[in-house]
């Protein structure tokens, strides 16, 4: 009972990760119809901005985390108006393309520029133990700060798409790109304002990772960035409250097979899983039935 | 018009004499390495022993390592009038890291008619070189290749491949002693990388000396190269309360899973491999965690014996720095090759290579060491210890 507790803890902890990066997936999915494959490398620069805060410029863990957030929003917002929008009213493929280019620069860049090797954060929070139940259960003051602060931006998120004018905009969009022009919305700035919207949730969560793992890399964004997006049709792509669930149980999922299971077929077994669930219902957990598939 | 003919044509010059450059750079490096050899090959007053050394690109931190250690043996052992009365005189090529660069160096120091080759440094370009030197009857030695299968191939033991280095299964087999000695461990968990023939391969033999001598293995799991989280398994792993946990692993997951063991109040001893040798590890478990963890290595700089003490004295004065496994391990190459020429009476490469196959007793920096029937030596492992930030020899495991 104390050891399932503890995994489910593991990994509520490793699925809010994959749930903040899902939300960047399915947002920009949601407006554009287009898989930004530059989205695990847009987290790499957030962890990498994060430790340029923390260790070079010496600030703490939330100035670091707000400076993180802006730096990773901007630039979103330039990817998508360097790369994207030119390519905007071309084919699918086209774009798709133009995305996996993106992404080896982003990651080549800071190879150039960082080096390639492994880096480890200085100790910007003291990370405090609590047991319980004898020593059965750990929590890390590291663990509650992630899901505190996946938690807060959740809501936040919810908050603005539901409650804000650049919220409807963006619902509009996604809806019918011409009707929403045609009831004189700018779509351009609603599209930057989601990119730069997702992208901070992207820079949020690398930072989070770095400080949580200690260890950051310029090539740490490609396979959370899979999994998120794995996350994100899962739970449904185009749908935020999917992308969350989504991230959630396939944190959860991961865990539970390799601590009940066998751990060398940890992604083997979490994936046949998705594609069961996946072939039941083909539109994700939350998704909505519209027919069109990348 | 006229004029963008002109530049054309002043273009097209250009990048034919760049591409002559090209072409040229090479050949006359290769010209200067020539006349150095083919100025001493006349006079037979010297011993010429050939390097095969990664000096760039990717691996280039091992072999220049290397080579800086066989540079000091060289200069002490012609301050102290050579072997059989000739010094020793070094050919240095750089194979670039490159199993096929590594063929043509080989062939070509077959050419230049050296005694024995020294190097590579890592175990697939040992095995790039091997046909080569076989088939040139010319010993090979390497300091640092520790695969299982560099001197022993399908045909039985490859006859011309020496190392120094102990191979990967007896380093599993070292540590499972201390364990079951010094730590009086009876159960043992155990935490592999699945994609890497390193870690398994310690694995396998940690298992089998383990068992053998009482102990029980009580479960067996895996983790992927570039992993970070390793909570779920870990905790798992907590559930079985064995005495050790063996994590035979590379830094970079090593640093990581020794940081998460210890945050989930895991205090059992973590042991491991060589590939614990590294900065990163502390860096990135922090030095609060690094309680009770153990690797098996070739060399501990802080070692008390007294050959240890006269090489790092002799590397610190040299280079002014402290001596890596490497550096130690280039060292020792020199000094068992040196050690058989005397042996041999001879510089005929055949008989050098029966006098390596029959060394009984050398002693090494990285410990003394007896050549079994399969080349690989018969010598003692380190035992060091991560405290804090810090390594710390523990005790050495003879074998």
């Amino acid at each position: 009972m104390a050891v399932l507790l503890q995994q489910l803890l593991n990994g509520i902890s490793l699925g809010s990760i994959y749930a903040l990066l899902a939300l960047g997936y399915t947002m920009v999915y949601g407006i554009i119809n287009l898989i930004n494959f530059a989205h695990g490398d847009v987290y790499m620069i957030g962890a990498y901005i994060g430790f340029i805060a923390t260790a070079l410029l010496g600030l703490g863990f939330i100035p670091a985390l707000l400076l993180s957030m802006a730096i990773s929003a901007l630039l979103g917002m330039a990817i998508e108006k360097v790369a994207y929008r030119p390519l905007r009213n071309s084919s699918r493929i086209a774009l798709l393309i133009t995305a996996i280019g993106m992404s080896l620069l982003l990651e080549y860049t800071t190879m150039y520029i960082a080096g390639p090797d492994t880096r480890s954060f200085p100790t910007v929070l003291t990370n405090r133990q609590f047991s319980f139940m004898s020593g059965q259960i750990n929590i890390s003051s590291m663990q509650l700060y992630i899901l505190l602060i996946s938690i807060i931006l959740m809501i936040l998120l919810q908050f603005i798409v539901q409650r804000t004018k650049i919220g409807k905009a963006m619902r509009a969009v996604s809806m019918d790109k011409g009707a929403a022009q045609l009831m004189g919305i700018n779509v351009d700035t609603t599209i930057s304002a989601t990119f730069a919207i997702g992208s901070a949730l992207a820079g949020a969560a690398g930072i989070l990772v770095g400080i949580y793992y200690n260890s950051i890399d310029p090539l740490m964004g490609i396979t959370p960035g899979l999994k998120a997006f794995i996350a994100a049709v899962f739970g449904g792509i185009g749908s935020i409250p999917g992308a969350m669930v989504g991230g959630l149980l396939l944190g959860m999922i991961e865990t539970l097979v390799s601590g009940y299971l066998n751990s060398n077929y940890r992604d083997a077994v979490a994936f046949v899983i998705l594609i069961i669930i996946l072939l039941i219902k083909p539109s994700g957990l939350l998704g909505k039935n519209t027919g069109e598939k990348v | 018009m006229y004029f963008r003919k002109v530049w054309c044509f002043i273009l097209k010059r250009l990048f034919i004499l760049l591409m002559a450059i090209m072409l040229l750079i090479p050949l006359a490096a290769g010209c200067g390495t020539d006349t150095s050899t083919t100025g001493s090959s006349g006079n037979d007053d010297t011993i010429k022993v050939g390097l095969n050394y990664e000096l760039s690109n990717d691996l280039a931190q091992y072999g220049q390592a290397s080579v800086e250690g066989i540079e000091l043996a060289v200069e002490e052992i012609n301050k102290a009038g050579g072997v059989l009365g000739k010094e020793i005189e070094l050919i240095k090529q750089d194979n670039k890291s490159d199993p096929a660069e590594t063929t043509n160096v080989a062939t070509k120091l077959a050419k230049d008619k050296v005694v024995a080759i020294l190097g590579p440094a890592t175990s697939g370009n040992v095995k790039a070189a091997r046909p080569v030197v076989t088939e040139n009857k010319i010993p090979l030695i390497s300091g640092s290749a520790t695969a299982d299968d560099v001197t022993v191939t399908e045909n039985g033991v490859a006859e011309y491949i020496f190392r120094t280095c102990f191979n990967d299964s007896f380093q599993g087999g070292s540590m499972a002693k201390f364990a079951v000695n010094d730590l009086n461990a009876k159960t043992a968990v155990m935490y592999v990388e699945t994609t890497s023939d390193y870690s398994k391969g310690l694995a396998a033999s940690f298992k089998d000396v383990f068992t053998s001598n009482g102990g029980e293995i009580l479960a067996e799991e895996y983790y992927q190269g570039k992993d970070k989280d390793f909570r779920s398994v870990l905790t798992k792993l907590k559930g079985y309360n064995a005495d050790v946990i063996y994590v035979p692993g590379y830094y970079n997951e090593v640093g990581l899973i020794i940081k998460q063991a210890r945050e989930m109040g895991i205090t059992a001893p973590i042991l491991g491999g060589d590939g614990y040798d590294s900065n990163v590890v502390p860096q990135e478990a922090g030095a609060a965690a690094l309680t009770d963890v153990y690797f098996t290595n070739h060399y501990s700089a802080d070692d008390t014996a007294q050959k240890v003490v006269d090489f790092r004295e002799a590397f610190n004065a040299k280079y002014n720095k402290d001596p890596n496994s490497f550096h130690a391990s280039g060292y020792d190459e020199m000094y068992f090759l040196a050690d058989a020429i005397k042996r041999a009476n001879s510089t005929d490469p055949v008989k050098i290579k029966d006098a390596l196959a029959s060394t009984k007793d050398f002693e090494a920096v990285t410990g003394t060491l007896s050549i079994d029937e399969n080349h690989n030596p018969v010598k003692s492992v380190v035992i060091v210890q991560w405290k804090g930030d810090k390594q710390e020899f523990v005790t050495r495991i003879e074998p």
